[in-house]
């Protein structure tokens, strides 16, 4: 074990993992869209969708726009490492990153998964939202109101 | 919002499911961050330091392999902090070494031994219907659990 001090980088911030699993949208898309809503965050385009790091409540409010670009087929985890961390970067190590195994055999099980969201949406009823308050709501409709004046004057 | 320790402890799906629904999901990627971003003695590769084993010990006697120490000091407190905890039964994936196969049925062990908290064992789909099940089940889980936490 070697007895020096270790310096940690990246303190307070996290990193999530952006799987992208979809027909339509390709890791550069996402990856584009990211970078336009980045906000300072720090974004790792990779060939399964994208890395983000930074301050956690940046990188919430990122996910959940990227979220919607494509919802049944977006997955999103929490990773420990920022990216190019020596011990984890394959560039440093060689062969695959420890943890692609997982993330492999996940990958084969993501189409179930989607198709699973995408019944589950269909079936939900869909919620009802209040709009605003027209200005003219509870009122005497204009036309009815240009009768009454009308009666007046005769 | 309630805290889900989730088994497989590295996977994806059970991740993105539990953030998807509102709650926090407890992985190895939380107790890995909090070791990664505290200054202590190097330690590659992953972080543990030599007082890990040694608050494994509450998880595990001191006869079982250190690998398994050191695993529980990871794994042992985010249990003990969960609200609730979802297990895929079939996870492959999480089978390893000795270190591993001997933590993972620790961790399950675990899990089923805390009276009162809320596990849904479930196994990964493999097939469109079984994806539909999986995932209806998970939100199922999650939504009853906000209702637990509100009242």
């Amino acid at each position: 074990m070697s007895t020096k001090e270790y310096i940690p980088t990246y303190v307070g911030t996290i990193t999530k993992y952006v799987f992208i699993d979809s027909p339509d949208v390709t890791p550069q898309t996402l990856a584009i869209r990211a970078y336009e809503i980045s906000d300072g965050l720090m974004i790792k385009e990779t060939c399964f969708g994208l890395q983000v790091t930074g301050d956690p409540e940046k990188v919430k409010k990122l996910i959940t726009e990227l979220r919607t670009v494509d919802p049944a087929h977006i997955f999103v985890k929490d990773r420990g490492f920022p990216p190019g961390d020596p011990r984890r970067c394959r560039a440093n190590l060689g062969g695959a990153r420890p943890g692609y195994y997982g993330h492999e055999f996940e990958n084969g099980l993501l189409r179930f998964i989607s198709h699973g969201l995408e019944e589950l949406e269909k079936n939900t009823p869909p919620v009802k939202r209040l709009g605003k308050k027209k200005l003219d709501e509870g009122k005497v409709p204009l036309n009815r109101l240009v009768e009454i004046i009308k009666n007046e004057e005769a | 919002m309630a805290k889900v320790f989730i088994f497989p402890a590295t996977s994806l799906v059970l991740s993105d499911m539990v953030e998807r629904w509102g709650h926090e999901a407890l992985g190895a990627a939380t107790g890995i961050r909090e070791r990664i971003q505290t200054a202590s003695l190097d330690s590659p590769p992953l972080q543990m330091t030599p007082e890990d084993p040694k608050k494994g010990l509450k998880y595990a006697a001191v006869e079982v392999p250190c690998g398994v120490r050191g695993r529980m000091s990871l794994y042992g407190p985010m249990i003990e902090e969960a609200d609730a905890a979802i297990i895929i039964n079939d996870a492959d994936l999480s089978f390893g070494c000795m270190g591993c196969a001997r933590t993972n049925e620790l961790v399950m062990f675990m899990v089923r031994q805390r009276k009162g908290m809320p596990v849904l064992d479930i196994k990964y789909p493999q097939t469109d219907d079984e994806g539909v099940a999986f995932v209806t089940q998970i939100k199922e889980f999650l939504t009853g659990l906000e209702g637990e936490s509100d009242e």
